[in-house]
Order: structure tokens, then C-alpha cells, then sequence
């Protein structure tokens, strides 16, 4: 029963990446985008990760989409790519390294030692233990994101600041 | 229970898809998303490695992951949105203004 679940939502996540990068218009690669990041939310699930499913939702399929969304509609760049190629190899050599790549990964799976299944246990991932651990042993860097985040606000802020010397 | 060799696969497959959405995808704001989708694949390993484990520190890691990336988002897109209005361009091959 779980293997067929995930074997749905793998195919659901990978047929949205796919779609992704095929579709020529920004707008429906980032909506494919949100297709891929829910598959992935539910696997959190299948994985004993309730607080990070909640978590993708709201911050990735919330937040991340709909800044793409704004920012692709606010530039009007669904359609920024004409066909020319100002480097004629570009393409096909990107697909073979991405190839290897993948073929790299395949066989490392295959080959190496496997992890155990896990799953033995639910209650590891729960909320409550996750927000202990964060107030407690990881209370710098919970703070230390905090911090971040300000300061990516405040970088957001001054990069839109259009500059009004010129004009006076 | 599902081996978490196949989760590490399917997070390998993805993260080549996203490899190759970079490498091939000019529109700067896929490229983005493309970055966002290998972010995703890794995430989606260390959760895989996580519960076999049984370790919360896993998630945790992964927690810190996403506010990282949604602060990389935010500052990214407001990078290109500046480029966009000085360049009037979202093609990767368009900005080239470091070029020698």
C-alpha cells in the first residue's frame, strides 16, 4: 500500500519537473513547479515528517510560487526565450552531463551499502519533539535565522529602492 | 516499508532534472526554479536519511534548509527584477555585462 503511494507521488514529482523545464512559459513552469513541491510534501508524510509537510505547504506551494508567480507576471517574462542558441552545443551537452549524472547517482544506489528502512518509530518526527529540539540544542541557530531573515528583508528593501538623486 | 535507496533515487533523478534545467533553460526565472527543485531533491534525501536514522536532527537540518532558500528567493528575485529593469531582459545570454 505505501509502495504504491509513493510510487504515485515519485511519478506525480518527477512528471512535474519534467513538465517544468519543457513548457515554454514561465507561468506553467511555475505551477508545474507547485505540482512538484505538493508530491514532495506528501512523500515528508510518507517519510514520518508531518511538521515539514506543513512546512513545504505553507513556505515552498505558500509563499516561494507566489513570489515566482508575482515576479514572472510583474517582468512579463513568460516567453524570454526565443529558439536561437548563441552557443550551438550548449543544449545536448548539458543533456549528456545531466545523464551522467543521474547515471552517477543510479549507481552509487545500487551499488553501495543500503540504508536501513527505518520507520520503526513515528513518534521521532513528531512536532513536539522537533520545536524541544530547536529551543534547546539548536536554539543559536534558530536565532541566528531570525537574523537572516532580517537581513534579507532589509537587502530586498534597498535593492528596490529606485535611485531619486538623478531626477532632483 | 518503502528501502530508502529509493528515495535517495527519485531525489537523484530529480536533482539531475533540475542540473539540467540550469544548464539548458535560458529564462532566468526557470533557471531559478530549477535551483529551487535541486534544493528540494537534496531536502527530500537528508528527510529519506533522517527516518531511517530515526533522527530529528535530520528535519531539523531540513527546516533551517527552507528558511535558507526562502531568503535566497526573496533576494534572488529581487536581483533579477533590478536586472530586468536596467537590461529589460530575463535571458541569461542577454547579461552579460561582466563579460571581458
Amino acid at each position: 500500500m505505501e509502495l504504491v503511494l509513493f510510487a504515485i507521488t515519485a511519478l506525480v514529482a518527477i512528471v512535474g519537473a519534467v513538465a517544468m523545464l519543457l513548457s515554454s512559459n514561465a507561468i506553467h513552469s511555475a505551477l508545474f513547479l507547485l505540482l512538484n513541491f505538493c508530491a514532495i510534501a506528501v512523500l515528508y508524510l510518507l517519510l514520518n515528517a508531518p511538521f515539514l509537510f506543513a512546512i513545504q505547504l505553507i513556505i515552498y506551494a505558500g509563499a516561494i510560487i507566489v513570489l515566482f508567480l508575482f515576479a514572472v507576471m510583474l517582468l512579463g517574462a513568460e516567453r524570454a526565450e526565443d529558439e536561437r542558441d548563441t552557443i550551438a552545443w550548449q543544449r545536448p551537452v548539458a543533456l549528456v552531463m545531466g545523464l551522467i549524472l543521474a547515471a552517477q547517482v543510479a549507481y552509487v544506489v545500487l551499488t553501495g551499502t543500503p540504508a536501513p528502512a527505518g520507520g520503526q518509530d513515528a513518534a521521532f518526527g513528531a512536532p513536539e519533539r522537533i520545536a524541544r529540539e530547536l529551543f534547546t540544542t539548536y536554539l543559536l541557530p534558530f536565532e541566528v535565522t531570525a537574523m537572516l531573515i532580517l537581513a534579507a528583508l532589509v537587502g530586498v528593501v534597498v535593492l528596490h529602492i529606485r535611485e531619486k538623486r538623478q531626477v532632483s | 516499508m518503502i528501502p530508502t535507496g529509493y528515495y535517495v533515487a527519485l531525489a537523484g533523478v530529480l536533482f539531475a532534472l533540475g542540473v539540467i534545467g540550469v544548464l539548458t533553460r535560458r529564462n532566468a526565472l526557470v533557471v531559478f526554479m530549477s535551483v529551487e527543485l535541486m534544493l528540494n531533491s537534496a531536502n527530500l534525501a537528508i528527510v529519506a536519511f533522517a527516518n531511517a536514522r530515526q533522527d530529528t536532527a535530520g528535519q531539523i537540518l531540513v527546516f533551517f534548509t527552507i528558511v535558507v532558500a526562502a531568503a535566497e528567493v526573496a533576494v534572488g528575485l529581487a536581483l533579477l527584477v533590478q536586472i530586468f529593469r536596467t537590461k529589460r531582459t530575463t535571458d541569461v545570454d542577454e547579461i552579460n555585462l561582466l563579460k571581458g
